[in-house]
């Protein structure tokens, strides 16, 4: 599954037919990838997926049942969590209450046994590239939420670890820290020239960080990418409903042409689409269409729409203004189903009424049909 | 009447009770005593004031001895009972989850369900010459002959350990079963052992804990009369027996009241010295 990352760059981290299980359940079922040095790896998932598993594998916290967890192409298996050379930003940030912000960021240098005056060195020239200069002396609670969390990162990075692994260090913040501390830590990783290993729930999280992206399921890897490949060429349903907003629908494949397959849904609607993801589609399949709400153009007049390949005629339901990510609810006038339509940022349509006749339209391109057997992906964007 | 004057007597009222009790049961017997404690008896009937029976306890070798004896065994008791405890504590807190925590928690309690004195008692009953250990240790040879066990200063230490562990391990429990994991994990995984992990993160951590437990076990141990009485017998004196002939059988309540006020002392010193060395308030340790 490593082929989407180049496979000529020296890889910092990597994991080969990782496998974990707990009595029956298999939190972690055969996966395989590598972090090339200096890359912002994250790996992004619903809760209960097992990324929390495969981030304690690394660090040590967790045993592999079996497979192998190599650190700048040296296995680490059998290695003490102390004797790794990887180190962990924890969920609630684990900083040590009973010290000191320095003692906190000196804590690692210590046990290495650095000398006296290195370690100040070192304490302090961290301290001012987390723009905490004077901090030193205080305790960890007269520190901010975003600047606990720059010393929890420092703290790590002052012991120039092969990898920095992160374990949702944002979930706790609130939501304006949060944005704030996603430009933060791409910029901490810049200074810092480390390899980050990230893991999250939140979609947006991963695609603003990151430079590869590795969506999990139940214990499975569905993709690794770039944001651009899972956002724009999604290889299965689950990180085409995963990934970014969309609109869905399910049904049974009519015809396939050349151009597309025309399915049906049980609504008895029928959309054209182009076929997705990996397994072959045969007319008579199940399978999930899937289109993103930018996708699709909105007008009030039947011209607009009338090359599109689906159109669609419905009611205004509400307008969810959002400066220049406004949104438009639509309620389909044949099967009652709400659509989910971005609006352009001209403001042309900021003097839509509720309940105004609307008319929608998408390519047959912008909509990507994936097979999806057993009743289709009905659990999408779970933590969304 | 304005709102303030009568809040302020909402306030008097609510906390009579309280300053009654402190009052009559503990300031006004203690007041008492330390005038008692003054007397010198100067002829049958006859006292005045001075501080002679302080003057007694000082150039009288058994009664400073016994005292210092006291003080150092407690302190000694204190530190075993530390010294089991916090592994337990933190196997209890730590290690175990749901019931088998709970059990184990409650086990630690169980001894308490019945009086001290049979508690001691079950431990003479054990220990004595005639006892359980001697019979098994003669049937299985490794004695020819009785063992005793009992009235010396190593069986006295076992009774008092024994006694306050359930002192100990319940507030190293709480503080133990506060710290987070992952702070356990953090200090591993930035390069700590198991050594420096419970020296820089653990101990640190549950010092309230530590602290509030060695006071309580301490002051019950110094204060102890049953255990050192029927365990030790006349081999191993306690300074509460000492308390206890002066006012019982020499009824010398003015010497007694000396000796109480004495302890009093002595306890308050070491409790001050121990909150002084390991930097922790009374109020953080207790609240």
């Amino acid at each position: 599954m490593t082929n989407t990352v180049e496979t000529t760059t020296k890889f910092d981290l990597e994991c080969r037919n990782l496998t974990r299980r707990f009595g029956d359940f298999v939190a972690v079922d055969d996966v395989s990838f590598g972090v090339p040095e200096g890359d912002f790896f994250s790996i992004l998932g619903p809760s209960g997926c097992g990324k929390t598993t495969i981030l304690r594998m690394m660090a040590g916290f967790e045993r592999p049942t079996s497979g192998d967890i190599l650190i700048k192409e040296k296995s680490v298996v059998n290695m003490a969590p102390n004797k790794r050379p990887v180190n962990m930003v924890f969920q609630h940030l684990a900083l040590f209450p009973m010290m000191t912000v320095a003692e906190n960021i000196a804590y690692g240098l210590v046990r290495k046994g650095l000398g006296k005056s290195d370690i100040a060195d070192k304490v302090r020239s961290a301290l001012d590239r987390i723009d905490l200069p004077t901090s030193g002396d205080k305790s960890i609670k007269q520190l901010s939420g975003g600047q606990q969390q720059r010393v929890a990162i420092a703290r790590c990075l002052v012991l120039e670890p092969a990898a920095l692994l992160l374990d949702e260090p944002l979930g706790a913040l609130d939501l304006k820290l949060r944005e704030h501390m996603k430009v933060e830590l791409k910029k901490m990783q810049d200074k810092f020239s480390t390899t980050f290993v990230y893991i999250t729930h939140d979609q947006s999280e991963a695609l603003v960080m990151s430079d590869h992206v590795a969506v999990m399921n139940e214990g499975r890897f569905e993709q690794i990418g770039t944001p651009q490949d899972l956002y724009y060429q999604p290889d299965t349903a689950f990180v085409a409903g995963f990934v970014g907003d969309t609109n869905h629908w399910h049904g049974r494949v009519d015809t396939i042409n050349k151009d597309g397959v025309k399915v049906v849904t049980a609504d008895g609607v029928s959309l054209l689409a182009s076929a997705a993801g990996k397994a072959a589609l045969r007319a008579g399949d199940e399978v999930d269409i899937f289109v993103r709400p930018e996708s699709v153009v909105i007008g009030t007049d039947v011209d607009r729409v009338s090359t599109m390949e689906n159109r669609i005629t419905g009611d205004l339901v509400s307008v969810l203004f959002n400066g220049a990510n406004s949104r438009a609810l639509i309620r389909d006038r044949q099967t009652g189903g709400e659509l989910d339509v971005a609006l352009p940022q001209t403001g042309e349509f900021s003097h839509l009424k509720r309940g105004q006749e609307v008319h929608l339209g998408w390519g047959l391109a912008q909509a990507k049909a994936f097979s999806a057997p057993n009743g289709g992906t009905k659990k999408l964007g779970i933590d969304a | 009447m304005n709102m303030q004057t009568a809040s302020r007597l909402s306030l008097l009222l609510l906390l009579a009770p309280l300053g009654l009790w402190l009052l009559v049961l503990i300031v006004l017997p203690h007041v008492d005593m330390f005038l008692i404690s003054l007397h010198e008896k100067v002829a049958p009937r006859v006292y005045e004031y001075g501080t002679a029976n302080y003057a007694e306890f000082f150039t009288e070798p058994l009664y400073w001895r016994t005292f210092a004896r006291t003080a150092v065994m407690s302190i000694m008791a204190t530190a075993l009972t530390l010294l089991i405890g916090f592994p337990v504590s933190y196997y209890i807190a730590k290690m175990l989850r749901g019931r088998l925590k709970n059990f184990l928690f409650l086990l630690c309690l169980v001894p308490f369900w019945v009086s001290e004195l049979v508690r001691t008692f079950g431990w003479m009953i054990l220990l004595r010459e005639s006892g359980v250990i001697s019979s098994v240790m003669q049937t299985l040879g490794f004695a020819s002959g009785p063992v005793e066990m009992l009235y010396n200063d190593a069986t006295v230490m076992v009774g008092l350990v024994y006694t306050s562990m359930l002192f100990m391990v319940v507030p190293l429990v709480s503080t133990l079963d506060s710290l987070d994991d992952s702070l356990v994990e953090a200090g591993y995984d930035l390069g700590g052992n198991a050594f420096t992990v419970l020296r820089e993160i653990i101990i640190p951590h549950a010092m309230p804990g530590i602290v509030s437990g060695c006071i309580v076990v301490f002051m019950l141990t110094l204060g102890n009369y049953l255990t050192p009485v029927l365990l030790g017998g006349k081999n191993s004196l306690w300074f509460t027996e000492m308390i206890y002939t002066q006012f019982i059988t020499r009824f010398n309540w003015e010497l007694g009241a000396a000796f109480g006020f004495l302890l009093l002392a002595l306890s308050s010193l070491i409790v001050w010295s121990g909150l002084k060395l390991s930097r922790q308030t009374l109020s953080d340790t207790m609240g």
